[in-house]
């Protein structure tokens, strides 16, 4: 509508030449750029990451057997499996070691890192370099090197052999194979929660720690009740970011372990993909990863809430 | 108000995800142009792939309906996986190399083509002359599924060189003196491990995870992973745990073999003997060591063989299955089927002589073609082989993991392992 009736008293008075009301107002326009900026993420999220979503809860309602061309609605019965899998208890144990270990391992060692290396000394940023550098290092050329350093007459146990200790068989032992697959992951990725650690410790005011040892505060004192306080933002942020990326292991144990030995490194990412890709469940697989996807996001929205209750500031 | 039109704009992107990723789908139908063939293998050994292609251009030649034959080489370790996400992402190949482990589950499944008719059509394929053992494993109702494109038994390599370094008979020597048995070869491989440095015997794609290659030890002592009904456990059968016993012992006290977590390379020159197939005889250097290749030893139930088989089939789900099959007939017709003997034996029965495996295959000698080679094939038990085989497999290799240790029980490592898959056995 361009153009506007007037009436006035019942007769219709002759049409004014109403201002012509353009559609492309600034608003409109405004919207339009800011719709066409997101629209790339959009489309990609969508496409990309919610349409898988949903299609996998649709596949973890049916039986679909790849080879034969099947796909059967079976409803909840995958569901319903979860519960007579006697696999699944191995594999969610090791799931909440590798978690605890890397995690602790990880946070514990990219905090003393960084601690150590925000230190003002020589030689520092060689060391920041090298312990970031493998975090740029494809993830399986550095997993493969590391499955042959821990092979049994490998270079790990052939450093050991020279100061007269006889090394395990690292990748084949139950007790060590699971310490392994941890070890080699955190070395991977602590070099970037060191970093992240870094930029919060330099972000810290000096004045505090000057106050801080007026007052006659110990150097430990002064950790515990100044830094960690302060960059407990940063606390939280990489251990969300660790916790998730702990339950999504996968080319690790595939290249080290293929979740050997017996399941003692089966953990939950690479059992959907076993029962999805080699034993061609992918109702099943889709039904795990379901599971898998209801623990992480617990796991995150707990993190989040007991936040709260430890980190000092959120700014 | 709002709510609405929020659905509204989120039905609307949905459709519009469904439209785009329905756009990548046509995979299935076919086209009128002319035929782009993709075949997966699981060799990217060069010669491998050089001879297949030369055979593929020569049938492009007078076949313009086929515009490209692609080979596409597939990691072994993944082989199978990778081909079943193919097919599950509907990016099927129009042939397929299968292994033996899973042929019964592609057979039964309905996946692959029927392709009888088009080979027996075809002229001067003579059908009749594959022999009807290698053919079974991939028939089913009578039909056959898949070409039993390679049936390649299993044979001992030698480092001769190795073996005389460390003061030791060759195998050559103890099968004219009628001694080649298991005792004997772990002996010598135990010997000459102590006395070099280098590994014994390596049982080639073992490593203490691909269980089924064990087969090619266990048979000489008449053990089998399950009954041949496949509906029994056969690892807790005395047979099995003698083998087994024997086995264990060569490992951890003689060091007859390299021990979990060691590797060695038959081929580099690390290991004094390895088991492996025929077709490995292409990793061998010519200005390398000196080797042999001999039967595998007679183990205490005699002499025996082993081998596997890889079949070539056409998938269902092609558009161009009707091309596949025939370029499949032209690849393995008497012809090419001689050409490819060098690498994969054939199951045409007018083929299996020394004399005609011994021109395409300059590295062997004619008696070494007769006894590995063709009397491996007619004797040969085929390597283990089951429906739901990838499951059934991981299960073995995790209970079959607690023996490899020094001091494992065996025979209560093998009831263990019995219980955890009988029950998978008996559905």
């Amino acid at each position: 509508m361009s153009q506007t009736d007037i009436r006035v008293g019942g007769a219709t008075a002759p049409p004014t030449p109403a201002r012509a009301r353009p559609y492309w107002t600034s608003r409109r326009r405004d919207h339009l750029a800011g719709y066409l900026f997101i629209a790339p993420q959009l489309i990609g999220s969508l496409v990309f990451v919610f349409l898988p979503l949903v299609l996998v809860v649709w596949y973890s309602l049916h039986e679909w057997n790849v080879l034969a061309g099947t796909f059967d609605f079976v409803g909840g019965e995958n569901y319903a499996a979860l519960a007579d899998d006697p696999n699944l208890g191995s594999v969610l144990r090791a799931t909440g070691l590798f978690s605890v270990g890397l995690v602790v391992l990880n946070l514990g060692l990219a905090l003393l890192l960084a601690v150590l290396l925000n230190q003002k000394l020589r030689g520092t940023i060689v060391f920041r370099t090298l312990f970031f550098s493998p975090v740029v290092v494809s993830l399986v050329a550095w997993t493969i090197v590391w499955g042959f350093l821990l092979q049994d007459n490998g270079g790990v146990n052939g450093l050991l052999d020279t100061i007269g200790v006889d090394g395990p068989n690292w990748l084949r032992g139950e007790g060590t194979a699971m310490f392994s697959v941890i070890v080699v992951q955190v070395f991977k990725n602590v070099g970037l929660n060191m970093v992240l650690f870094l930029a919060a410790l330099q972000g810290v005011p000096a004045e505090l720690y000057e106050a801080a040892e007026v007052d006659g505060a110990s150097r430990m004192r002064q950790f515990w009740r100044i830094t960690v306080p302060l960059i407990s933002p940063t606390i939280l942020l990489t251990s969300i970011i660790t916790v998730v990326g702990s339950l999504q292991v996968f080319a690790q144990i595939a290249v080290l372990t293929q979740g050997g030995p017996g399941t003692s490194t089966t953990v939950l990412v690479y059992y959907l993909y076993q029962q999805a890709f080699q034993f061609h469940h992918f109702g099943y697989g889709a039904t795990l990863s379901i599971v898998l996807f209801g623990i992480v996001l617990a796991l995150t929205v707990l993190q989040w809430q007991m936040r709260k209750r430890w980190v000092f500031h959120e700014s | 108000m709002r709510t609405r039109q929020g659905l509204r704009v989120a039905a609307a992107a949905v459709a519009g995800a469904l439209a785009l990723s329905a756009c990548g789908g046509g995979g299935d139908s076919a086209d009128d142009g002319p035929a782009s063939l993709r075949m997966t293998v699981w060799s990217a050994n060069e010669a491998h792939l050089k001879l297949l292609n030369e055979i593929a251009d020569e049938y492009r030649k007078n076949h313009p309906d086929v515009s490209a034959i692609t080979f596409d080489p597939l990691p072994f370790e993944n082989y199978t996986t990778t081909l079943t996400t193919q097919i599950a992402g509907g990016n099927a190949p129009d042939l397929a190399w299968i292994f033996e482990n899973s042929a019964p589950d592609f057979v039964a499944s309905g996946a692959l083509a029927p392709l009888d008719d088009t080979l027996k059509k075809t002229e001067g394929y003579q059908y009749e002359d594959l022999s009807p053992a290698t053919l079974k494993l991939w028939q089913d109702g009578g039909k056959l599924y898949a070409y039993p494109f390679s049936t390649s038994p299993f044979g001992v390599f030698v480092n001769t060189d190795l073996l005389k370094k460390a003061g030791q008979k060759t195998p050559a020597e103890l099968i004219a003196a009628g001694q080649w048995t298991w005792d004997a070869a772990l002996a010598a491989a135990g010997a000459t491990a102590r006395a070099t440095g280098k590994a014994g015997l390596v049982i080639r794609d073992f490593d203490y995870k691909g269980w089924d290659n064990l087969s090619t030890f266990w048979t000489g002592w008449g053990a089998q992973a399950w009954s041949e009904d496949g509906k029994s456990c056969g690892f807790a059968a005395p047979e099995m745990v003698d083998a087994m016993t024997t086995l264990h012992k060569a490992i951890f006290t003689d060091k007859a073999l390299p021990g979990p977590g060691t590797t060695a390379d038959f081929f580099a020159g690390d290991a004094a003997m390895t088991i492996t197939q025929i077709s490995r005889a292409s990793l061998l250097k010519d200005d390398g060591f000196a080797w042999d290749l001999v039967p595998l030893p007679a183990g205490p139930k005699g002499p025996y063989a082993v081998v596997g088989q890889a079949g070539i089939g056409v998938l269902k789900k092609s558009p161009h299955a009707e091309q596949a099959a025939d370029f499949l007939a032209f690849l393995t017709n008497p012809a090419n089927s001689a050409k490819l003997a060098q690498f994969f034996p054939p199951p045409r029965q007018s083929q299996l002589t020394a004399e005609t495996l011994a021109k395409t295959n300059p590295k062997l000698k004619p008696e070494q073609l007769q006894k590995v080679v063709i009397d491996g094939i007619t004797s040969g038990v085929v390597k283990p082989n089951h429906a739901g085989q990838a499951e059934l497999s991981q299960q073995v290799r995790a209970g079959l993991d607690p023996l490899w240790k020094p001091d494992a029980d065996v025979k209560a490592v093998l009831d263990g392992l019995c219980a955890k898959i009988q029950p998978m056995l008996a559905k």
